[in-house]
């Protein structure tokens, strides 16, 4: 059986590389290089699964942007003269679903990295396999803290600073600046509701029970959070920490102002969206809100002179102008998608998957577009997160306003 | 006790978001015989009109009826091209359909304006009368809009020969069709009137929970649950069954389970209900002929 | 109607089909041993969630089909099942297959005792009944009260069984087997139940309740007993299907599940056994087939957005309904005695 495998693979190999010789022979003159399945002289394979479609619809911005930055890559001539062939299926946020597709992508379509699958359960669901089948799982859209395990799983990495640690980085900041805390807490109840309301907890220590006066939960079905906003003002606190997506966030926020609650704010990084929370709630109810970044915010005039904000504009305009310019996920994405267009620039002509998680584990001090200044990406082969630091913010008037040193994982 | 009296307040808001939602489903119950699982995404589709509408400078209450009006036309429009080949097919198969419409809603509408939320303007004032956030203009406004349509509706059914013509043609097509009912028009009219109600409740919705593509899906469930509890084929006891369940979830949510388990057991409690009084609480029990 | 629905299986020429479809079923995975492929396992998973969900709309179809009664909520007996044999084999250390049992039993059990306020509504009531049920069930799963066993929003992660007696098997091609098998057996019991006795009282009260209880039926205990039997079927495939994705999470079960088990009965065809295997087929294919149209689609006619495949999903849907209102097996039963007359004549 592998015999013949091998035979068939060195046909394809060898089919290939004539095909792509006349075409590349002028500019390198050695032979093809090395590679694994989904990579050959003129194509790189990658795949990747996103909801499209159910509750969690709104993330699949992310895979359009992600589509569009690999479409700009190829009309500016691809990765050292291999266009980016990018797979992205719909897997509407259901992990036996994303099972399906994933083993699609890996086994029949033949991809040499799955990029960015989105959620934390769906990845969750395809860690073991990837880790078996040795495929990279690189860069994965979820702020879950297991994803830095190069010891266990060594072909999984995540890339934005995971949700443990935001959490954390609030509770110093509410033990360090507010006197007497009492905290409520709304979060979503799934796992990264969880993520968060963990490091919070932790980030508080031992009086962590007494600290927080109430936390309440709510669905993704739920059709107002009201009645828990209710709740939370009822508990007498005086922090409001708001772990939700941008829907619901905006929905608290508002219903807050409403009922004349003003709590110090602490809104998580996932729903700081101008365009998709702030807006939506009203300005005048949001100001004083406290979050955590790691990007800019595009909706800031701060950047708009910023050689990357500009090219990052440009883009918008050229190769994704049908997606919603005050979206984040477009920032977020275009600047995920730089990064493994990188990662596969650095590989060189061994396009084998060792080396692609050799090339990603080495990143030093890459500075990816958008990101806040002074964040950096950094990986080694035991530091699987490439991001670690954030810097809080403040809404103040129609933007969020940095204060403070950046804050990194280390630190905490 | 202030507590209390906000936890109400705020449940008769999501009551009567359930109640609009819920008077579509009765409309088409009553006119068609069915329960159409694609109404919330009609209405979200709407507001989505509404909403395009507003962005392009017209007015609220011109673009408010603008929208009432193309929804009527779309709803009969569903009826006569869509739903009119399946009259005869089995209600399973309408079942499969109208999920087939609800994909298909939802998906267009995230083509065309992003999953993105958006917020959707209220034309009622801002603030509340109360002074200390126990209920805003908006959410007075709200339940006034549902009374209004319930009102009408009730008229509609009860007094006028079209309405009459409406229930006889979906309760037996048959004898409706010997008295000169033209029953395939009266089932395209309740399309189109449905869909108008389910305008209206997305457009006072959206102010309230943002205006997304899956803006109604959870919505739906409690209109369906209240229309249910209060007597489906009953216009008035589907609008008390909303905010039935409008204040049932918040009060359990609150006092008895936790947030984690309210719709659940909202429902229980529902359906509790439902095999004490399987015709719910205003419905009449149907006697069928054998 | 019964007698109309029920034909198919006295006669014999079906028979013969259904009898060849298994014996195919049986060599299916062997292929893979005479043509060696990448991609050959995963046209066996492939293979294993159509099983999964043949059996699930089975299961559905047992209720509502043969028997009457609509079910908006059979993803929760396909959670329950998934559920049990997922703690069962992480916390208990149990072998997958000696799960199975203990999931037919449990399930029957749940079913059983949803039948009984399920006596008491009927059709739309019954709906939202069910409804709740769909709803419930995540929501439970995800209670800090049991998550200890559940492993709460995270859920369970599984290990893959491999072929056992040193079988020359992969992993993917022994569960296929393994789903087969279990597959056989259910759809074998549930052709003898619905042919003897049981079946026919079953479908009385599907098409008259009253006349069927004036003629001695026990239609309560029927009923109950159909439930029961119902959601130890889609117990079943829960299970299996736990095993074959090695993964079990809240979001596993959500509403669209229980949607799609309907939607998969339905366009198999009602009250049919091969319907059963359509659907199922239908269901792990049919999004495949929008996404490739909607890649076809943009490509064809150079469109600037991508066409949603949800929304060529609802247009295929409402075609098949269009041409086959009663399902595939319904039209292809149709169209076989439309051509059967005509070449008599």
């Amino acid at each position: 059986m592998t015999q013949k495998l091998r035979r068939r693979d060195a046909l394809k190999l060898a089919s290939g590389a004539l095909l792509a010789t006349p075409m590349l022979g002028a500019r390198r003159a050695r032979a093809a290089g090395k590679y694994s399945p989904g990579a050959t002289d003129t194509e790189i394979k990658i795949g990747q699964t996103m909801p499209y479609s159910g509750n969690a619809s709104a993330y699949g911005a992310n895979g359009r942007a992600h589509a569009a930055y690999f479409r700009m890559i190829n009309e500016q001539g691809g990765i050292n003269g291999r266009k980016i062939n990018f797979i992205s299926l719909d897997d509407g946020y259901s992990p036996p679903k994303t099972v399906e597709l994933t083993r699609q992508l890996v086994e029949r379509d033949q991809v040499l990295l799955l990029f960015a699958p989105l959620g934390t359960a769906p990845n969750v669901a395809i860690h073991k396999y990837m880790n078996q089948k040795k495929v990279p799982q690189l860069f994965v859209a979820t702020g879950a803290s297991q994803w830095g395990d190069p010891k266990h799983f060594p072909w999984t990495m995540g890339w934005q600073p995971d949700y443990h640690t935001e959490g954390h980085i609030y509770a110093k900041h509410i033990l360090a600046t507010i006197k007497d805390p009492k905290i409520a807490i709304l979060r979503q109840n799934d796992d990264f509701g969880l993520d968060y309301y963990n490091g919070m907890i932790e980030g508080l220590g031992k009086d962590a029970g007494k600290l927080v006066a109430l936390a309440a939960t709510y669905e993704v079905t739920d059709a107002t959070v009201d009645s828990q906003i209710l709740q939370l003002k009822n508990s007498g606190a005086n922090v409001f920490f708001n772990i939700t997506t941008p829907k619901f966030a905006a929905q608290a926020i508002k219903k807050a102002a409403e009922i004349d609650w003003k709590p110090t704010q602490y809104l998580v990084n996932v729903a700081a969206s101008i365009g998709a929370a702030i807006r939506p709630a009203g300005f005048d109810n949001a100001q004083g809100i406290i979050t955590a970044n790691y990007i800019k915010d595009i909706t800031d005039a701060t950047w708009a002179t910023s050689p990357d904000f500009v090219a990052w504009k440009a883009w918008m305009a050229k190769y994704n102008p049908t997606a919603n310019p005050l979206e984040s996920a477009n920032a977020t994405a275009y600047s995920s998608a730089f990064t493994l267009v990188h990662v596969l620039r650095q590989c060189g002509d061994d396009l084998t998957r060792e080396n692609v998680m050799r090339q990603a584990a080495s990143l030093h001090d890459l500075e990816a577009p958008l990101l806040l200044p002074g964040i950096k990406l950094n990986t080694s082969p035991t530091d699987f997160f490439p991001i670690k630091s954030v810097q809080l913010a403040r809404m103040e008037g129609d933007h969020w306003k940095l204060f403070g040193d950046l804050m990194t994982r280390t630190a905490v | 006790m202030e507590f209390l009296l906000q936890q109400i307040a705020s449940g008769l808001t999501s009551g009567a978001i359930y109640a609009c939602v819920a008077l579509g489903l009765v409309m088409i119950y009553v006119s068609t015989d069915h329960i159409n699982f694609a109404q919330g995404e009609m209405a979200m589709f709407a507001t989505y009109i509404a909403w395009t509408l507003i962005q392009a400078g017209i007015p609220y209450w011109v673009a408010f009826g603008l929208t009432v009006l193309i929804a009527f036309t779309g709803g009969l429009l569903i009826q006569r091209f869509i739903l009119k080949p399946l009259e005869h097919a089995p209600v399973l198969a309408l079942v499969v359909c109208f999920i087939a419409l609800l994909s298909i809603f939802n998906a267009i509408a995230g083509m065309i304006w992003s999953y993105t939320v958006k917020q959707f303007p209220s034309p009622f004032p801002s603030g509340d009368p109360t002074g200390h956030g126990l209920v805003s203009y908006h959410q007075i406004g709200v339940v006034a809009v549902t009374a209004i349509m319930l009102a009408v509706l009730t008229v509609f059914f009860r007094f006028t020969t079209l309405g009459l013509a409406m229930r006889a043609a979906a309760q037996n097509p048959a004898s409706a069709r010997l008295m000169g009912v033209r029953v395939s028009w009266m089932l395209a009219l309740g399309w189109g009137l449905a869909a108008a109600i389910g305008s209206v409740a997305g457009m006072m919705v959206a102010p309230i929970v943002f205006l997304d593509p899956n803006m109604m899906t959870g919505i739906l469930i409690y209109g369906f649950a209240g229309a249910l509890v209060g007597g489906i084929g009953n216009p008035g006891g589907a609008v008390v069954g909303g905010f039935v369940v409008g204040v049932l979830e918040n009060l359990v949510g609150t006092y008895l389970i936790g947030n984690e388990l309210k719709l659940t057991f909202a429902l229980v409690i529902v359906v509790g209900v439902l095999i004490l009084k399987p015709a719910g609480l205003f419905g009449r029990v149907n006697v069928k002929r054998v | 109607m019964a007698a109309v629905t029920n034909s198919w299986a006295t006669r014999r020429g079906i028979g013969a089909v259904a009898i060849v479809f298994w014996l195919a079923m049986l060599a299916l995975p062997l292929l893979g041993n005479v043509f060696p492929s990448e991609s050959f396992d995963y046209y066996m998973f492939m293979g294993q969630s159509m099983m999964v969900y043949a059996i699930a709309v089975l299961g559905l179809n047992l209720l509502t089909g043969f028997n009457g009664q609509i079910s908006l909520g059979h993803g929760a007996f396909f959670a329950l099942g998934a559920y049990v044999t997922a703690i069962l084999m992480t916390d208990g250390g149990w072998p997958y297959w000696a799960t199975l049992p203990v999931v037919a039993i449990l399930c029957f059990g749940a079913g059983f005792l949803f039948g009984f306020p399920a006596l008491k509504l009927e059709s739309h009531y019954l709906a939202l009944a069910t409804f709740t049920l769909a709803i419930a069930v995540p929501q439970l799963l995800k209670h800090k009260a049991i998550s200890p066993w559940t492993g709460g929003v995270a859920g369970l992660v599984l290990d893959k069984p491999d072929a056992p007696f040193g079988l020359p098997l992969s992993p993917d091609q022994w569960l296929f087997y393994f789903c087969l098998i279990v597959a056989m057996v259910l759809f074998w019991a549930a052709f003898n139940l619905l042919r003897g006795r049981s079946g026919r009282a079953m479908m009385a009260i599907r098409d008259h309740g009253m006349a069927a209880g004036t003629m001695g039926i026990d239609t309560s205990l029927y009923k109950t007993i159909t439930f029961g039997i119902s959601a130890l079927y889609t117990g079943l495939a829960g299970a299996l299907s736990a095993i074959t994705v090695a993964y079990v999470a809240p979001d596993s079960f959500a509403l669209p599940l229980s949607i799609a088990f309907l939607v998969g009965l339905v366009v198999g065809g009602l009250s049919s056994l091969s319907g059963c295997i359509i659907g199922g087929i239908f269901l792990v294919l049919v999004q495949n087939w929008s996404q490739s149209l909607s890649d076809w689609m943009k490509a064809t006619f150079d469109l600037r957005y991508d066409v949603p495949s949800w929304a060529i999903y609802g247009v295929l849907l409402l075609l098949l309904m269009y041409v086959m209102p009663t399902g595939v097996a319904g039209g292809v039963g149709r169209l076989y005695r439309f051509v059967a007359q005509k070449l008599a004549r």
